[in-house]
């Protein structure tokens, strides 16, 4: 939700970043405030995830020029660990699978990590069990996956939920969500969005990088923006999300005069 | 490889100091007047002293072993001193009596022994250097007729137990190393338990080498009579020094009927610096044997330390119906090199055995895997089931797996399952935005990796060699 009085999250300015020597991100400029939901669109390649992954911090990626700024301090002074402490989430778009570590372990130590960090109390294996069965239940989540390994013989969609529940036990006051519809059932999209939506508040700020209409149907964007090459090139309202759909992407450049910029 | 993976394996010894105990060492070399002086300090019997000298000459005919994927400068035998005891300053009584200093060093080492004696029940046989200077518990296992004592001890207590039995699973000639023990061991432990005997306690001996360049030669013999059980911790830490010390202790068990003898060890010797400077070598010869009919033999090992670890804890199942086990969990980082495994001989009827190893390397460490199941001509109905996997941290470090199978029965069952994994730099990532530092992220991964192992230990045990495997492992990833 757009409010003028709410303050800045997340603040990003002329960002070029690098992976194995090639520059991706040419130049990314996006502010975000909180309250707000951000759709990112662009074609495969542009550079969505890049630009998730170098906001959570990811070393294989170095920023070679522009800031960074969350909640007014320099994001990339922080290790990706205090990244995620500070209250940065990213659901990845290919949460990597980590055989011999429970989920239940994984998912406590997580939370009391970030909790402890807060300085809120942290949770005992009984109590956390009976706080994550909970958050589970929102998701429509089998309690089986607790005692899986994180993520491993998961299904896309199963990966994907398990990435949602995350989100809920951290609360984090910025989630960058990538691609979390890909591989989701309607069904499945539905009780994602709904605990999405649960979740986002005037305190928090939500980026959904995605590349469907149906998922900005449940979770409505303030904002959406169009990467393409490794920048932002058109942010307008919800609107265009499904002048995208329509038109495909093409569509911007035979309609270049009509971008608006948002300062 | 990220930055925060390089840094957890780099932190200096931990156990990296010396203890100031006035120390009896006999000249460095190694000749036939060198065993004798061995002998009579130690004021053996006659046929003890033809053992040695026996092995010794074996010894000299027989040239060091080249096979194994390890590399090391020759060693120069001269160069050792095979005798060294602290000088007691009297009978200790207690383990009140026992040198200060030397309950200092074990505090220092996080083992606070008389606590932990009393309060876990395990009884505690300090080795330290080469003479046992306390044992505690004895009385109470004496009651019920267990024999838990230094074996030079028992040389001089049971010499009949140990003409009976020492050298009968781990001949004098049997390798460069175990002739060489043979010739020269000073010291190691002894254990006794009579048929029908369930040992009520965990038995636990701690090692540690503490005189500079002085080999040292442990000799360990278990034997568990008909029905009786036995579960032998044995653990080592090694102070810190510049040059390469020779370890080659020879251990021996032996099962009789339905009888069952499990041995774990945890070990953390010296593993040299970040550069591969110093550290001990551990050339170790380990085995069972299976004798009796329903007989166990388990052997579970935590390997941590040591420059070069070299060392296959084997089982002889001889009797019908006996069963070998071996779980292992070795970790090399920087420029450790370890070649360990085990051997399982089937020779009885219906024998049955497990392996399940588990290597973990980093840094620019190697780690080989070296097995050998044999399925003898007699053996009818035999089983193995092995399982080898490696974990490797980072892209300079090895691993390798040289899995030896001989089935001279057709009757046999024999299954073999080898996994190579790398912690890569996108698992520790996923850990870190979830606001879990490298460290943390390794410990967890390893530790599940390790789980089938550490479940094997006792829980005390288990405790301590997770803390170990997360502490060698530090600075390693990054
Ligand atoms: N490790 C890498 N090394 C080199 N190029 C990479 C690497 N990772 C991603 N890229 C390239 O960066 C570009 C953007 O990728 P990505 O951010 O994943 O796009 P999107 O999420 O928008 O589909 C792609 O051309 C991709 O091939
Ligand atoms: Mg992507």
């Amino acid at each position: 939700m757009i409010n003028v009085n709410s303050k800045t999250l997340l603040e990003v300015r002329d960002l070029h970043a690098t992976v194995g020597g090639a520059e991706i991100l040419k130049g990314v400029d996006l502010t975000v405030k909180s309250g707000e939901i951000h759709a990112i669109m662009g074609l495969n390649g542009s550079g969505k995830s890049t630009l998730a992954k170098v906001l959570a911090g990811h070393p294989s990626y170095e920023v070679t020029r522009g800031t960074l700024l969350f909640d007014g301090h320099d994001l990339s002074a922080l290790a990706p660990e205090d990244r995620a402490r500070a209250g940065v989430f990213l659901a990845f778009q290919y949460p990597v699978e980590i055989p011999g570590v429970a989920n239940n372990q994984f998912l406590r130590l997580a939370y009391n990590t970030v909790r402890g960090q807060r300085g809120e109390e942290e949770l005992d294996p009984l109590e956390f069990d009976d706080f994550v069965r909970e958050k589970m239940k929102l998701l429509k989540m089998n309690p089986d996956f607790l005692d899986r390994s994180v993520n491993e013989g998961f299904s896309g969609g199963e990966k994907k939920r398990n990435e949602i529940l995350q989100m809920a036990l951290l609360e984090p006051r910025l989630a960058l969500l990538d691609e979390t519809d890909s591989g989701l059932d309607i069904d499945a999209l539905r009780i994602v969005a709904n605990g999405v939506n649960q979740l986002s508040n005037k305190d928090n700020a939500l980026i959904l990088v995605t590349h469907y209409q149906r998922l900005l149907d449940y979770i409505v964007p303030d904002y959406v923006h169009v990467m393409e090459a490794g920048r932002i090139i058109r942010t307008s309202g919800k609107e265009l999300a499904l002048a995208l759909e329509k038109h495909g992407y093409d569509w911007i450049h035979a309609d270049d005069q009509m971008t608006e910029a948002r300062p | 490889m990220s930055a925060a993976l390089q840094n957890l394996v780099n932190q200096p010894y931990k156990h990296g100091f010396v203890t100031n105990i006035e120390s009896d060492i006999a000249p460095k070399g190694l000749n036939e007047d060198i065993i004798r002086l061995i002998s009579s300090k130690k004021n053996e019997p006659e046929w003890l002293l033809a053992f040695r000298l026996d092995a010794y000459r074996r010894w000299l005919n027989m040239v060091e072993p080249a096979w194994q994927n390890v590399k090391y400068p020759k060693i120069d035998f001269q160069a050792i001193s095979y005798y060294s005891a602290p000088k007691p300053k009297k009978k200790l009584a207690s383990m009140d009596e026992v040198d200060p200093e030397l309950l200092r060093t074990f505090e220092k080492l996080g083992v606070p022994m008389h606590e932990r004696a009393a309060l876990a029940g395990v009884a505690v046989d300090v080795i330290f250097d080469s003479v046992s200077v306390a044992t505690t518990y004895k009385e109470k296992l004496a009651e019920v007729g267990i024999i838990f004592c230094s074996i030079s001890e028992a040389v001089q207590l049971y010499p009949e137990l140990i003409k009976q039995y020492l050298g009968t699973v781990v001949p004098p000639g049997d390798n460069y190393y175990a002739a060489l023990n043979s010739a020269v061991f000073t010291d190691g432990s002894f254990c006794f338990i009579p048929k029908g005997v369930k040992c009520p306690m965990d038995l636990s001996t701690y090692f540690r080498i503490n005189t500079e360049e002085s080999g040292q030669f442990e000799r360990t013999l278990i034997i568990a009579e008909e029905g009786a059980s036995v579960s032998y911790l044995e653990g080592c830490t090694a102070p810190r020094f510049d040059t390469n010390q020779l370890h080659a202790a020879v251990v021996e068990l032996i099962a009789l009927d339905d009888a069952d003898i499990k041995y774990s060890t945890v070990q953390n010797w010296y593993a040299g610096d970040e550069n591969g400077v110093g550290g001990i070598y551990n050339f170790v010869t380990k085995r069972g044997l299976a004798k009796g009919r329903n007989s166990r033999i388990s052997w579970t090992q935590v390997e941590t330390g040591s420059a070069i670890t070299w060392k296959y804890p084997s089982c002889i199942l001889r009797g019908e119906n006996s069963v070998g086990e071996f779980y292992s969990v070795a970790v090399t980082n920087h420029h450790q090199q370890a070649d360990t495994g085990t051997k399982m001989i089937h020779i009885g009827a219906n024998t049955r055995s497990t392996i399940v190893s588990k290597g973990i390397s980093a840094g620019q460490s190697n780690s080989s895997y070296r097995g050998l199941v044999r399925i003898t001509p007699a053996a009818r109905n035999a089983r193995n089931y092995s399982q080898c996997d490696s974990m490797l941290i980072g892209n300079q470090c090895g691993a390798h797996t040289f899995p030896y199978i001989q089935v001279q029965n057709n009757s046999a069952q024999v299954e073999h399952e080898a996994s190579t994994s790398r912690i890569g730099e996108d698992q520790l990532f996923y850990f870190s935005q979830r606001g879990i530092g490298a460290e943390e992220a390794v410990s967890m991964i390893i530790n599940g990796f390790c789980k089938e192992v550490f479940q094997q230990l006792p829980l005390e045990f288990a405790v301590e060699a997770t803390k170990l495997l997360s502490f060698k492992l530090e600075g390693s990833v990054g």
